[in-house]
């Protein structure tokens, strides 16, 4: 028990440094990095106490994919670093917001928590909750049957997203050449190959 | 106090004796790879240092380490050492749930096809984070290359995964080699296996796929800054990475440590010996490929992961999940 306490303060204890660290380093990439490392610590912690479906998912979609997207725009836009600490900082606009978001999310873990906690029916799946079923299987279990047009919905609302951000970004450009596999693959030298007798002081046009 | 030390030694004991075959077989399959690529082009290979020049990785290794480790002025220094430490711990964590037999494994945990996936998906960061520190052109568009690559070509590997989850109605790696005691998945899953293959070449950055370090446009893409051991360190990492990728591959598709028939002669074969003979046979495809197959264009390259692969792994999937259904062939959960 000793060792399992030790492990869970010793992740804790990251998860949180590596959290304030996100919103105090005033690099950039190293904000991504504390990121990352806040993500890999709280998916230990879901390990460590026994949903290790969560955790393996979490790393996978969030440090595998998300954070890597994160990092790559951090990259490629360059961002500045920040001159000044928003601590500091005169015209900070981002605490309020900040505030307003944190507070908003607390009570709605309030409201969650609570009432999972103190009010028996609020968590109402008439599948048993078996305990000899492995974790993957619960879920699965629980996901397909009750919960499945909530499940479906998710996925719905997901791909709604994912449209909408191709069509915020797509944008018709105008003198692009485009590769057409096709023809790159059927070419053959009668159709690519042409003799041209050029004139002198004139050259040959090739239009493309 | 005393039994948790006792505990702790026993692991670490473990942990060297499966850590160091580990290291020396990527020696091995690193002279195996060249020596392939040498005979395909009608070369000899390494050949002169030890008994058909099987010491020459460890000749290279030596040399490496007696090299000076130079670090560019404008680097970021943390994130630059960091790198291939990153790529080398991730590659060799990952074998902690590869099952070399039914009870010759180091941690036997019930999602570890998932783990095997995390950890692979994780490998993307050594890259990116060497790349990126280095503070130079190549390599940063090296990395960039590599980590679109890696992110794109994880997602169909996902769905193949699914597909042979499907089948088997387990995330434990034992449980899968398992269910193929009657029937191998390479023979009802091919087209996946295909797939699985050609995208763990693209994971790995092995070629055709090596875009990320392709000489002729990136020089050595995101090592091009690194030299000494660290250099070292990338290419062990890439090397345990492709044997990992090789163990999965055996694992998912071509049952594992078992036998390819459970009779007289095969079976009296141990069943470790199946595996690495697995893993030989993925990796001798693997060097073939790299001494056969030329270069893909980079957009020919997405084209091929996120139009025809995606599409058609998800196709398989709904087919996989209809013919198990009707022909009520699902796995059943032991409730």
């Amino acid at each position: 028990m000793i060792v399992h306490s030790i492990f869970f303060y010793f992740f804790s204890v990251i998860a949180i440094f590596s959290s304030l660290m996100v919103i105090t380093s005033r690099s950039t990439i190293n904000s991504v990095f504390f990121l990352i490392l806040d993500f890999i610590s709280v998916g230990c912690l879901f390990i460590m106490v026994g949903a290790e479906f969560l955790g393996m998912i979490l790393l996978i979609v969030y440090v595998g994919a998300v954070a890597v997207l994160f990092l790559f725009v951090v990259m490629m836009l360059n961002v500045a670093e920040q001159k000044q600490s928003w601590f500091i900082g005169k015209k900070s606009t981002h605490i309020p917001t900040g505030l307003i978001v944190s507070v908003l999310i607390l009570l709605e873990l309030l409201v969650v928590v609570g009432g999972w906690k103190y009010k028996e029916d609020v968590m109402s799946s008439s599948t048993l909750i078996l305990s000899n079923v492995s974790n993957t299987h619960q879920l699965g279990l629980v996901m397909y049957t009750d919960y499945i047009l909530y499940f479906q919905l998710a996925g719905v609302v997901l791909l709604l997203a994912m449209i909408g951000a191709i069509l915020l970004t797509f944008r018709e450009r105008v003198g692009v050449k485009k590769q057409s596999y096709i023809n790159q693959i059927s070419r053959n030298p009668s159709s690519s190959i042409e003799l041209v007798e050029a004139k002198s002081n004139q050259g040959v046009r090739v239009d493309d | 106090m005393i039994e948790y030390l006792q505990i702790l030694g026993q692991e670490i004991y473990k942990i060297i004796f499966l850590l160091v075959p580990i290291l020396v077989s990527v020696a091995m399959i690193v002279w195996l790879d060249r020596r392939v690529w040498g005979l395909v082009q009608k070369r000899r290979g390494p050949n002169v240092v030890g008994p058909f020049g099987l010491f020459q990785t460890l000749a290279d290794a030596l040399k490496y380490i007696f090299k000076e480790i130079i670090i560019p002025a404008s680097a970021n220094k943390v994130v630059f050492i960091l790198a291939p430490i990153v790529t080398m711990t991730l590659a060799l964590v990952a074998w902690a749930v590869i099952p070399m037999s039914e009870n010759l494994v180091l941690a036997d945990i019930n999602v570890g096809i998932l783990y095997l996936f995390a950890v692979s998906s994780l490998g993307v960061y050594g890259i990116i984070m060497g790349g990126w520190a280095s503070n130079s052109k190549y390599p940063f568009l090296g990395a960039i290359r590599s980590a679109a690559q890696m992110v794109s070509y994880e997602v169909s590997i996902g769905i193949i995964i699914i597909n042979v989850l499907l089948c088997v109605g387990s995330l434990n790696l034992n449980e899968i080699v398992i269910a193929q005691k009657e029937l191998w998945y390479v023979i009802p899953l091919f087209p996946m296996f295909v797939i699985f293959f050609i995208s763990a070449l693209a994971e790995t950055n092995r070629p055709p796929f090596d875009l990320p370090e392709a000489e002729a446009e990136l020089v050595a893409g995101y090592q091009t800054e690194y030299s000494g051991m660290m250099y070292a360190m990338f290419w062990l990492g890439e090397y345990a990475n492709i044997l990992l990728m090789c163990a999965m591959g055996s694992i998912l598709f071509l049952g594992g440590w078992l036998p390819i028939m459970d009779v007289y002669p095969l079976n009296v074969i141990p069943a470790p010996l199946w595996m690495i003979l697995k893993i030989l046979f993925l990796f001798l495809l693997f060097a073939l490929i790299k001494a056969i197959v030329p270069r893909y264009r980079y957009d020919q390259l997405m084209r091929l992961g996120w139009k025809i692969f995606l599409p058609f792994s998800l196709i398989y999937l709904v087919l996989t999940a209809s013919f198990l259904f009707y022909f009520d062939k699902l796995p059943k959960v032991s409730i």
